[in-house]
């Protein structure tokens, strides 16, 4: 019990005093709970701690084995990255937010049981929602309201899972899902894979993740949807509709980004594809496949990292982010390119770069499972992938037209960040063996055969060939796309015409009979009731049309500091939550 | 060293050269295509030589005029302020 340090803990506990250091006692203070994340994991040994009972139910917080390590490693190496990317930072509340976001993804990596898990999945939600308010402006305080609605809404249908699978099962405990599905099972698969973006359930994360800070959105690329891969795998292995979701996922996110416009949505949508590699691949649901979506998920993290903290430092410089607007800075900021494009060569499979040793360990087992078409997509999404990662998105950021825009390297931790993580996208990818070595199955697989590396060679720099012919084609256009969030952006509307509109006039037809056709010795007792019809329901209804009618002018109103305050105030009582758990437990 | 790679990909001058080299950068490809073994396919196209650069070919050309179909003729791209 006493040599085991929950790496949560460490992050949770030690966001608390980060307001309070300044300077440079503040930035080696952030660094120091990373690194002690990364020795804990480190020293970690498999096995089951906390156990207790809460409400009559056998809690676990923590318990670790090999699937759940592979996840905690890499999520505590990339906070140190992020952490070094954002040093520069004098927000407190965003590092508190994003160590209280990384403490709650590393809580659900080792959860034994559905309520630690429930627990730390809607820290996550807020924590990381934080991140998107804390940018500001009536714009990304809409988006961070819609995402943290929809994980809202997430967390609930999860929480409905859990209840309903836990009186069917009789226990709460969190392994993989047994017989066949029934309705609290279907419940929490869809709470998982709306965390993991896929299609349907995509947009919250190509709406919120190019609206929330530079910084911020470098963690938010890494933990979210990763965490709903590990829970994924956990529990769900081998269902054969995730396969096909894996690969329409990894296609849908490939044909969004042809539209795209926005550079870090460009880069989110390849979130959503990236991800349905696992996806399938968890769905595949042999040894190789699991391996694969699991090393894939590993190699993901840093690559995306890095790729969000390349186009994040170009909107740091230059205050764009849209592709129509940025162009020619090569010049300025080489070191930037070059670190940006070896994340765009991991993320592309080029062979000697990381993505090459696990996007083929889950296509291969696409293969080995004979699933002609699965693997035909997959390899077709690689090359989408770099058409735009690796050839559209620094063509038109970096090189295409220049615009003139003043631009410079930007601080010297970012760049350092940066390469911190392509240093290990390039390490994992020329000695993919410790990586390897870490998975949750032992590893018979070798991806530098002489065809797979013509073969990958092949596809990519033809599909460059093919960027080159139309490369008209593709320049960025200055529009939006509409996705999912659709329904529930116009959905919004529609509601609150109806409240401002139809209901109010039901209203008042009601209020007009009251007053016309009631019989005179009813009077008295009409009059009442239109007083109070009057006072109350009109009050409320036409309060609620009439901000309505303002459209957003009540958020817009609303200053950012104080949404801000209003969330940092909700993680506050979530560290609180934690803590009295924490204590409790002990 | 960085910048003088970086800028060989961004200067007009060099425009004549890096078509030049890509140009046999993708002849090598396929011609190394053709000398790798091939006991282990297992598919039909994987034993056909040179198969994956048109597929990878393929792909591109298919992916971006799919998307741009979506796009532009079912509706997908709209002026930046649809949502406002």
């Amino acid at each position: 019990m006493t040599d085991f340090v929950h790496p949560a803990l460490i992050f949770i506990l030690g966001a608390l005093p980060i307001p309070f250091f300044t300077g440079p006692v503040r930035k080696a203070y952030l660094l120091l709970i990373p690194v002690l994340a990364v020795v804990a994991v480190m020293a970690i040994e498999p096995g089951s701690y906390g156990q207790t009972q809460f409400l009559g139910q056998d809690i676990l917080i923590a318990k670790v084995d090999r699937l759940s390590i592979v996840f905690a490693t890499v999520f505590t190496i990339m906070a140190l990255i992020g952490t070094v990317y954002a040093l520069h930072l004098s927000d407190a509340g965003q590092h508190v937010a994003a160590f209280v976001y990384v403490g709650s993804a590393l809580g659900v990596v080792f959860a034994g049981d559905y309520l630690t898990l429930y627990l730390f999945w809607e820290g996550m939600a807020f924590a990381s929602a934080y991140l998107v308010f804390a940018q500001g402006g009536g714009q990304a305080i809409r988006a961070a309201f819609r995402y943290l609605m929809v994980h809202v809404t997430g967390g609930v249908v999860l929480l409905g899972g859990i209840l309903l699978h836990g009186a069917a099962a009789g226990s709460l405990l969190f392994g993989p899902v047994e017989g066949a599905l029934d309705a609290g099972t279907y419940l929490i698969l869809a709470g998982f894979l709306l965390n993991a973006a896929v299609p349907p359930l995509n947009a919250w994360l190509t709406d919120a993740y190019p609206e929330a800070t530079v910084t911020g959105a470098v963690f938010m690329s890494a933990f979210t949807t990763k965490t709903a891969v590990y829970v994924l795998a956990r529990a769900f292995p081998g269902i054969e509709l995730l396969v096909w979701l894996g690969t329409v996922m990894a296609l849908y996110g490939v044909i969004y980004a042809v539209l795209e416009n926005d550079c870090r949505r460009l880069l989110a949508y390849h979130i959503v594809s990236q991800v349905g590699y696992m996806v399938a691949g968890i769905g595949i649901g042999t040894e190789l496949a699991m391996n694969g979506a699991t090393s894939h998920a590993f190699a993901h993290i840093l690559y995306k990292g890095l790729l969000f903290m390349g186009a994040g430092a170009v909107i740091y410089v230059t205050g764009r982010r849209k592709l129509t607007e940025l162009g020619g800075l090569y010049k300025a900021m080489p070191l930037t390119v070059a670190l940006y494009m070896i994340g765009a060569f991991a993320i592309s499979a080029f062979p000697f770069f990381s993505g090459f040793v696990s996007k083929s360990m889950v296509v291969a087992a696409a293969g080995q499972d004979h699933r002609a078409l699965v693997m035909l997509a997959l390899t077709m999404a690689s090359s989408g992938t770099f058409l735009h990662t690796g050839l559209k998105l620094p063509y038109y950021m970096f090189f295409g037209t220049d615009r003139g825009l003043q631009a410079r390297e930007p601080p010297g931790n970012m760049l350092v960040a940066m390469g911190m993580a392509a240093a290990l996208c390039i390490a994992i990818g020329v000695f993919p063996g410790p990586l390897y070595a870490l998975l949750p199955y032992s590893v018979d697989f070798e991806p530098y055969t002489g065809v797979h590396v013509t073969e990958s060679l092949g596809i990519l720099m033809f599909t460059a060939l093919g960027f080159v012919i139309f490369l008209r084609a593709l320049d960025p256009e200055n529009t939006i796309s509409l996705d999912t969030d659709w329904f529930y952006r116009k959905g919004a509307r529609a509601f609150m015409w109806f409240a401002g509109r139809p209901l109010a006039r039901y209203e008042q037809a009601v209020s007009d009979v009251s007053e016309t056709a009631v019989l005179p010795f009813l009077h008295g007792s009409a009059r009442t009731g239109m007083r109070l019809d009057l006072n109350g329901v009109d009050r409320v209804v036409n309060g609620v049309a009439r901000s309505i009618l303002d459209g957003g002018g009540v958020l817009r109103r609303m200053q950012t500091g104080v949404v801000t305050h209003y969330v940092l105030a909700m993680i506050a009582g979530l560290i609180a939550a934690i803590l009295v758990f924490a204590v409790v437990w002990r | 060293m960085i910048k003088p790679v970086v800028d060989f990909f961004g200067e007009a001058q060099y425009a004549r050269l890096r078509r030049r080299l890509f140009y046999l950068v993708l002849v090598l490809i396929v011609a190394a295509d053709f000398l790798v073994s091939r006991d282990h396919t297992e598919y039909l196209w994987e034993r056909l030589p040179g198969w994956s650069a048109a597929y990878g070919f393929g792909s591109c050309v298919l992916l971006i005029f799919v998307s741009k179909f979506l796009g532009h003729r079912a509706g997908l791209m709209r002026r930046e302020d649809y949502y406002d």
